[in-house]
């Protein structure tokens, strides 16, 4: 069993704060896609199509038959740990600094050898349940886990550098009006958080659930209104230097095309919370979030951001708010390359139609508010940076998969209430 | 294809001169290009030879960068027929000598000149584990980054647990190497070395421990091969080439490594040699740690696959021993001065093999297996290669 | 004649400069916090105000501070012009930049309903109330300007607004008692310390936004988010209240300053 983490002490003001260092994160082209199904928490490796001979490491062709036709395949997970080792020296400063490190060589019930991390709980020569998961330097890495869970196996200190559990962090949540945003919040202290920051937009208006919010454990109130920036940067200079993990649940969502719109007020008003609300959290928190991604047990860890499915391709019938999404999509794709190397990672929810007001009027099938503040909670606890959530944001991603601009024309013969 | 392999042809009239050892150090500020300059230097001092006589060059080097072979002929004023530049790391020894060999034989050159060197900035063994090969950087860097350390300790621990190989041996190849390095005078490790120092040294990578290790420096290594006929023309000493193997990617199915591609070719290496193992007077393997040594006592026939733990235990391991391996002291001892590690041991050999060797010279040394083994890869070592040598000496 | 108008402004500066007329401020801080009129969310909203830096002495502009602000014409402490409503929209001069600029420094009577405010957040203010205050302070003359005094400017935040689910509720005046400003007493111009002319609950009067509907269809104007009426006289103070000069402007945020008589207090 893992020894169970206790919440980390008080930070002593007298110490430089650790900077953060990253493993190694230099990978081939091939080898990026293995990172890209790790950064969605899928075992996927490259499986060739004409011998189905599954290769580790990535490879142009197909050592058994020479084909390149390989295509990258989600695996079993099963595997068996074959050799081992506990590496106490390394030259790369990461590993140097969290000294022993436990990897191994493990045999995949797939076919092929990988070395692999190891967590403590996998005894010798036992057999392993395996996950990829993207590492502090952002790229995908290969972890053997106990096959059976152990206790408090969420502890493990290798798994915890993969994941971003919010158990003894704290957390800001940008916008506590909502449903959403409530459900995030009890999401998050059951999870175990120590801390939730929540933000409230402007105080002299009322609104549903208040008090059961401020009922909540370890809920603190902070007025927040990602649309002003003095706002945004008051709260920052205050809780800037402790928000381990950043939920940006605010929204503005408004149906309605281009020509259906009446001026641009409406499109800039999405604009303001969706795009340059997300700037101002950016410039407020990024810079000390980045700073603190190797600060202890509570590190800074993890930035949360909620997109619409639609911010890939757009859909008319909220035209211009999944313009602002898709604005929102490429600037989080610009936080993800200034947070490389902090080791915080950017954690993508794409999410199909939401269950509220503004929404009320599209069919089913559509995410509930809770289900997609447990999604947030369990990407965050398993280190998983992309989620697609719910039939119709899967839909669309799988369409986008297979080619961005069929999905755009089909997405244009669909103007009323079914997207696809 | 099934006639099997062509049948290999012998180097008759072809030979191995003029050994040379450009001292260690553990870091330079040179770079490559100075320690092969240096190398090339010695061999034409050495060897009374001029610039225009050498019309072959074979090179081996990690840190020559953005440099190959090519741009050291212009470098270094040759105008070669034949050149080569040899990537294989520690089976770069006996792979250039069967480059060299078969171009000297066909007449394609006279005298080519096999030169391995590297250097040893503060941080370049880093910066080379870094980018090291693709495989290497996609797959195994990324898991602790603790470099050969981490995946020789995997093989370490599979071949223990496989055949039940103990510490103990692994321990007495360290150790008799630091004797025989103690009477080669350009050894970098200069103290003694027991077997209670080895097992409690610390440990590196379970079951690996420093003295597992070898240590990264700058330096490098050279010969000239040549016609057996022009050797003798220049009143060199030289040893003869009974035969050789090389071999990339063995076994590529075993799930750790356990043996290498000497394994494949052994019967040939001995037939064409028409040698056997008992015959020969020492072994120089590649010894980046003390498993691969031992995989090469196995896996050559000096012993049966699996008895490497008796075999040693049964023998004594110093120059002047039973079975005397890695006579200067190997890389575990002098240093591992990278595509220059590859060239240690043949380069040993040679010495032996011509009466140059001091002070740990074997006693009527006649015959040298030499072997080498290179480029961890991803999860092992990818090239092997063996050579038996004769002296030419009456 | 032309000493004897000297003689007053300068009269009026000696005054000032002793402190017998004193410049009492009625404005409140823009800030990018302060509630503004919240309509359904399905219509277009009021903008609270923004101030994002250009500058501040960095590499942006290194000598210099200063600021890109935004906001409704209808943020913070701000005016109404007649085009506001659609009652007003034919009007002439209807526009902030059309108003002549005398309505803009006028003489102002204060009703004061704090008390009665106080006590029902929904007061209504009444052609019976006026006349009850008349009675006291004489008859209010036409073409001043009339302020509801409320003390609603002390209240902040939630309060403020006072938004409930049925709606806000804040003081304001009866429809009566606009028709009676308008037609009985010809004011200039009607002003509040709530976020509008009108009561919270004016949209289900009749007409609804009596205060915007009447007093904008008759060419009247509107002062909003008033603060320390407490410090006016009922009668005898100078409001000073000129909006901004925008084009077509429906209203527009200002500086409302008073000018009072010390002695008067």
């Amino acid at each position: 069993m893992t020894e169970l983490l206790q919440r980390p002490p008080k930070k002593d003001p007298q110490k430089r704060t650790v900077l953060p260092t990253t493993p190694p994160s230099a990978r081939s082209r091939k080898a990026i896609a293995f990172s890209t199904a790790a950064a969605e928490g899928r075992l996927a490796l490259q499986t060739c199509a004409e011998c189905d001979h599954v290769i580790y490491p990535a490879r142009e062709l197909c050592p058994k038959c020479w084909s390149m036709d390989l295509q990258w395949q989600d695996i079993p997970d099963g595997g068996e740990l074959i050799a081992e080792t506990t590496l106490r020296t390394s030259v790369n400063t990461y590993f140097r600094e969290r000294m022993p490190w436990r990897i191994g060589t493990v045999r995949l019930d797939a076919g092929p050898m990988v070395l692999a991390h190891i967590h403590g709980d996998v005894g010798e020569y036992e057999r392993v349940r395996m996950i990829a998961r993207t590492d502090k330097s952002g790229q995908g890495v290969l972890m053997a886990l106990p096959e059976k869970e152990t206790a408090n196996m969420a502890d493990d200190k290798q798994l915890r550098t993969l994941t971003c559990d919010p158990k003894h962090r704290r957390v800001l949540v940008t916008d506590g009006r909502t449903q959403l945003g409530q459900c995030t919040v009890n999401a998050l202290a059951k999870a175990g958080a120590s801390k939730i920051f929540v933000g409230i937009a402007r105080e002299w208006r009322p609104y549903d659930g208040s008090a059961e919010l401020a009922a909540v454990s370890g809920v603190e109130l902070m007025p927040l209104d990602i649309t002003d920036t003095i706002s945004v940067n008051e709260l920052a200079a205050e809780i800037g230097g402790k928000t381990d993990i950043l939920i940006n649940t605010a929204e503005h969502v408004r149906p309605g095309s281009a020509m259906q719109r009446h001026g641009i007020l409406t499109a800039r008003d999405e604009m303001e919370t969706n795009y340059f609300g997300l700037m101002r959290l950016i410039q407020a928190f990024g810079p000390g979030m980045r700073g603190r991604g190797a600060d202890g047990d509570n590190s800074a860890c993890a930035w949360v951001n909620l997109l619409s499915v639609y911010a890939l391709s757009n859909w008319s019938v909220f035209g211009t708010t999944t313009a602002s999404q898709a604005a929102a999509y490429s600037l989080s794709q610009c936080l993800r390359g200034e947070f490389a190397g902090s080791g915080v990672k950017v954690v993508n929810v794409l999410f199909g139609p939401l269950e509220d007001s503004w929404r009320q009027p599209l069919p089913p099938p559509k995410v509930t508010p809770k289900r997609l503040a447990d999604a947030i909670v369990h990407a965050l606890r398993q280190g998983i940076e992309n989620v697609t959530l719910g039939p119709v944001a899967e839909d669309i991603v799988r369409r986008f998969r297979d080619d961005p601009f069929v999905l755009e024309r089909e997405l244009m013969q669909a103007p009323g209430g079914q997207a696809v | 294809m099934g006639q099997g392999n062509s049948k290999r042809a012998g180097y008759e009239g072809v030979v191995v001169a003029v050994p040379v050892s450009v001292p260690y150090e553990r870091f330079s500020p040179e770079s490559a290009h100075w320690w092969l300059a240096k190398a090339l230097a010695d061999l034409g001092k050495r060897s009374g030879l001029a610039v225009d006589d050498i019309d072959g060059l074979c090179v081996s080097s990690f840190t020559l960068f953005p440099d190959t072979a090519a741009g050291i002929t212009q470098h270094f004023g040759l105008t070669p027929r034949w050149l080569d530049h040899v990537p294989t790391g520690g089976a770069s020894g006996v792979v250039t000598l069967r480059r060299a060999a078969r171009a000297v034989q066909s007449g394609d050159a006279n005298i080519v000149a096999c030169i391995a060197g590297d250097t040893n900035h503060v941080d370049s063994f880093r910066a080379m584990l870094t980018t090291f090969s693709r495989f290497s950087q996609d797959a195994s860097y990324p898991y602790g980054s603790g470099g050969p350390n981490g995946s020789f300790s995997l093989i370490t621990s599979h071949h223990m647990k496989t055949y039940g190989t103990q510490r103990e041996d692994f321990g007495k190849i360290c150790v008799a190497q630091r004797a025989n390095a103690l009477k080669y005078p350009d050894a970098l490790m200069k103290s003694p070395l027991t077997l209670e120092q080895y097992m409690d040294a610390r440990l590196i990578a379970d079951p690996i421990v420093l003295f597992d290790c070898v240590m990264p420096c700058a330096g490098a290594e050279a010969y000239l091969v040549m016609r057996e006929g022009d050797a003798k023309g220049q009143n060199l000493p030289f040893a003869n080439i009974l035969s050789t193997i090389e071999r990339h990617n063995a076994f590529p199915d075993d799930p750790v490594q356990i043996r290498g591609g000497w394994a494949m070719d052994k019967d040939e290496f001995w037939s064409m040699a028409g040698v056997k193992p008992e015959q020969v007077d020492m072994l120089q393997t590649y010894d980046d740690y003390p498993v691969i040594s031992v995989m090469q006592m196995e896996d050559l026939g000096f012993c049966e696959k699996g008895a490497a733990s008796e075999f040693i235990q049964a023998n004594t391991l110093t120059y002047d021993g039973t079975f005397p391996h890695n006579t200067s002291g190997g890389q575990l001892s002098v240093g591992q001065a990278g595509a220059a590690g590859g060239f240690l041991g043949l380069v040993e050999a040679i010495r032996q093999l011509t009466g140059e060797a001091g002070d740990n010279a074997v006693k009527d040394a006649r015959i040298a297996a030499v072997s080498g083994f290179g480029i961890i890869n991803f999860d092992r070592g990818l090239c092997t290669g063996a050579v038996l040598l004769e002296s030419g000496q009456q | 004649m032309k000493g004897e108008k000297c003689n007053t402004l300068a009269a009026l500066a000696t005054a000032m400069s002793s402190g017998e007329v004193e410049t009492v401020d009625l404005t409140h801080t823009l800030d990018s916090d302060f509630p503004v009129i919240v309509l359904p969310p399905e219509f277009g909203q009021c903008a609270p105000f923004r101030a994002e830096v250009v500058s501040r002495y960095d590499e942006r502009g290194p000598g210099w501070y200063w600021q890109n602000i935004s906001m409704c014409e209808h943020t913070g402490t701000h005016f109404d012009a007649p085009i506001h409503w659609i009652s007003g929209k034919d009007l002439p001069n209807a526009s902030v930049d059309a108003i002549p600029a005398t309505a803009f420094v006028r003489p102002v009577c204060v009703i004061d309903c704090s008390k009665e405010c106080a006590e029902n957040e929904d007061f209504l203010l009444t052609p019976e109330f006026i006349q009850a205050w008349e009675k006291q302070h004489g008859q209010i003359p036409a073409g001043d300007w009339v302020l509801l005094r409320s003390d609603w400017s002390r209240r902040s935040s939630a309060a403020y607004l006072n938004m409930r689910e049925d709606g806000a509720h804040s003081p304001g005046p009866s429809a009566d008692a606009v028709k009676f400003l308008v037609e009985e007493r010809d004011i200039l111009g009607f002003g509040t310390e709530t976020v509008g002319t009108d009561a919270g609950q004016a949209a289900h009067f009749s007409p609804p936004y009596p205060a915007h509907h009447l007093f904008h269809g008759a060419g009247k104007y509107g002062l909003q988010c008033l603060r320390n009426l407490d410090q006016l006289p009922p009668t005898g103070a100078i409001l000073v209240c000129p909006p901004l000069k925008i084009k077509n402007g429906s209203g527009s945020p200002l500086r409302v300053l008073a000018l009072v008589e010390r002695a008067s207090k």
